[in-house]
């Protein structure tokens, strides 16, 4: 979060601006969402659909209510991106109010209250997950089996509307648990890791083919997205890289020395939220610290925290609760690390004079 | 009802202009703390109600006899006595209130409100015109908890006033409602952070209401000076 005006002088626009941006990043996201359409049919495209219509009418309207034009700000996509990402952070077929009230808890209270693009503290979209998760435990835990499309246990159109706007009527018979969710309960009754973990390949697991959110199952995919955005350059490499590596290196500590009680760093990479939180929302530019240093410190310690909570924690998964508490430390990284001055060194102190002639 | 120009400002200061919530931004940790329902806001915003108006009264009363240098010890003291005696009186006959709101009544002795009232009122003021300030400023911290409170049961529970024949006695059951039947409730507005998030709305839409009065204020009194010139 700079704060810094620009002072007179020579500046230059950029080519690529908000709008640009956020399409980008959408576009990384379409095969991680596609595959989770795919995986979990109609239900699922109704969620995706109502989120972000309901996050471009919140938009609109507290841009209405701040006198603002709504125009501009609903084009530059960020609205649309905001509500895209919570979508995939949903169970696949939450009721549509969950989409609803989230897209409005990450619009109003996330975003616009401070004052709109830019000015907000906490990622919005994480912000509604874990209001929603914290206040409907039920709804936000219901993880849908995986009923691929044109398969015979998939929801026809018309069932996926009555899921969506009615609810399921039989719960028990078509959902379960995440992996995350299941080591843990199996664990709370002494269940070795050997036992409870046959029921899940690793491989199905990075592919995707597992129960799980919207559009977080597929690692694979979201990885593919992640190197995308980092070749355009619309994400740099420290946050995501530090984040994946101290969960891979915490894991692979505790894994080596009792793999019977912690998970390996395959799996912890490879499921709940973990990729699509280190390429796609610990990245958002508006709640990440400014420098390369600041951004490595932000995405371990994202990392630490998300290995804390799954492993020790009270919920399964950590990744909205770390991005969270992260944010709020964002402006005090931010403090103590910062990028050098020209014509200072690191300290702020001036350069010695013939420093400056010797570069000259 | 007829009043004085001062008593009617001193209403209004204290009802809404120079609310202890709204104006002065006082009085946050009770208000946050338990407001969970509007029975609980109730409770605790009649306590500090009473303990107001005492203190006030006494101050005043004494305000000549207090010396200047240790003002401030002999008001904690005042308002310490006060306090324990709601404390005792609640846990005698309103016991189940004063489980509810525990630790919050013995802590009315440190709420800034009624020492601030104390310095800033009492000390300088006839005796009737601190009791009415207190009464006063006392009503407007109780809207707010009350407000507030509301506020936060609707939205967590969708009932209002439950529990009130309980906790505050059987003569106020009729407060009892369940405005939304089947509700499944909404959780995080009973948690802390609910507690921030809706007293931040409602200060924003008690300046809302301030700015849209200003404004009207300001096209009346323009309507009128061109009508006389």
């Amino acid at each position: 979060m700079l704060t810094i005006k620009p002072s007179s002088g020579p500046h230059t626009g950029s080519a690529i601006g908000v709008g640009s941006i956020m399409r980008q990043v959408i576009y990384a996201l379409l095969p991680a969402t596609a595959f989770g359409l795919y995986l979990f049919g109609w239900p699922a495209v109704n969620l995706l659909l109502v989120t972000l219509f309901a996050s471009l009418a919140f938009e609109a309207l507290c841009l209405k209510l701040a006198g603002k034009p709504a125009i501009p700000a609903l084009k530059d996509g960020s609205a649309l991106l905001t509500g895209w990402l919570l979508a995939m952070t949903l169970p696949p077929w939450a009721p549509w109010w969950i989409g609803v009230l989230g897209a409005g808890i990450a619009i109003v209270l996330g975003k616009q209250v401070y004052g709109g693009l830019g000015q907000n503290l906490f990622n919005p979209a994480m912000l509604a997950r874990v209001v929603l998760l914290i206040s409907f435990p039920l709804e936000m835990t219901t993880w849908a089996d995986v009923t691929p499309w044109l398969t015979e246990s998939a929801p026809g159109f018309y069932e996926g509307l009555t899921i969506t706007f009615t609810g399921l009527s039989n719960p028990d018979a078509v959902t379960g648990a995440t992996l995350l969710g299941h080591v843990k309960t199996e664990w709370l009754q002494k269940h070795p890791l050997s036992e409870s973990l046959s029921d899940f390949g690793t491989l199905n697991m990075w592919l995707g083919m597992a129960r799980g959110s919207l559009g977080e199952t597929s690692a694979l995919l979201l990885f593919a997205g992640g190197m995308w955005l980092l070749l355009k350059k619309i994400i740099t490499w420290p946050i995501p890289i530090s984040m994946l590596a101290s969960v891979a290196v915490i894991s692979g500590l505790f894994h080596f020395f009792d793999p019977e009680r912690y998970l390996s760093p395959v799996m912890h990479l490879g499921s709940g939220a973990l990729m699509c939180a280190a390429f796609f929302i610990a990245t958002d530019y508006v709640t990440s610290p400014n420098t390369p240093l600041g951004q490595i410190i932000f995405g371990s310690l994202c990392g630490l925290l998300i290995y804390m909570i799954r492993t020790w924690g009270g919920y399964p998964e950590g990744a909205g609760f770390a991005i969270l508490l992260m944010n709020s430390l964002t402006p005090l990284i931010d403090h103590y690390i910062r990028p050098r001055i020209q014509g200072r060194d690191r300290r702020g102190r001036p350069l010695e004079e013939k420093m400056i002639k010797g570069e000259r | 009802m007829l009043l004085p120009e001062t008593y009617k400002k001193l209403a209004g200061e204290g009802l809404w202009h120079n609310n202890v919530v709204f104006g002065q931004n006082l009085a946050l940790c009770p208000l946050l703390a338990v407001t969970g329902t509007a029975t609980n806001g109730l409770g605790m915003g009649l306590a500090t109600l009473v303990v107001l108006v005492c203190s006030n009264g006494l101050v005043s009363l004494n305000r000549h006899l207090i010396p200047a240098e240790v003002r401030i010890p002999v008001f904690v003291l005042l308002i310490a006595a006060l306090v324990t005696l709601v404390d005792m009186t609640m846990n005698a006959w309103l016991h189940e209130m004063h489980k509810v709101l525990g630790l919050f009544i013995p802590l009315i002795v440190t709420n800034c409100a009624i020492l601030g009232r104390a310095e800033s009122y009492a000390s300088k003021n006839p005796v009737v015109l601190s009791l009415w300030d207190g009464l006063m400023m006392g009503f407007g911290f109780t809207l707010v908890l009350v407000l507030l409170g509301a506020v936060r049961e609707i939205i967590s529970s969708g009932t209002l006033f439950a529990n009130a024949s309980l906790l505050l006695g059987e003569s106020l059951a009729f407060l009892e409602t369940t405005l939304i039947p089947d509700y499944k409730g909404f959780l995080l507005t009973a948690l802390p952070p609910g507690g921030f998030i809706a007293l931040g709305f409602i200060i924003a839409g008690k300046r809302l209401v301030d700015r849209r009065f200003a404004a009207r204020t300001i096209r009346e009194t323009a309507g009128q000076a061109l009508t006389e010139s």
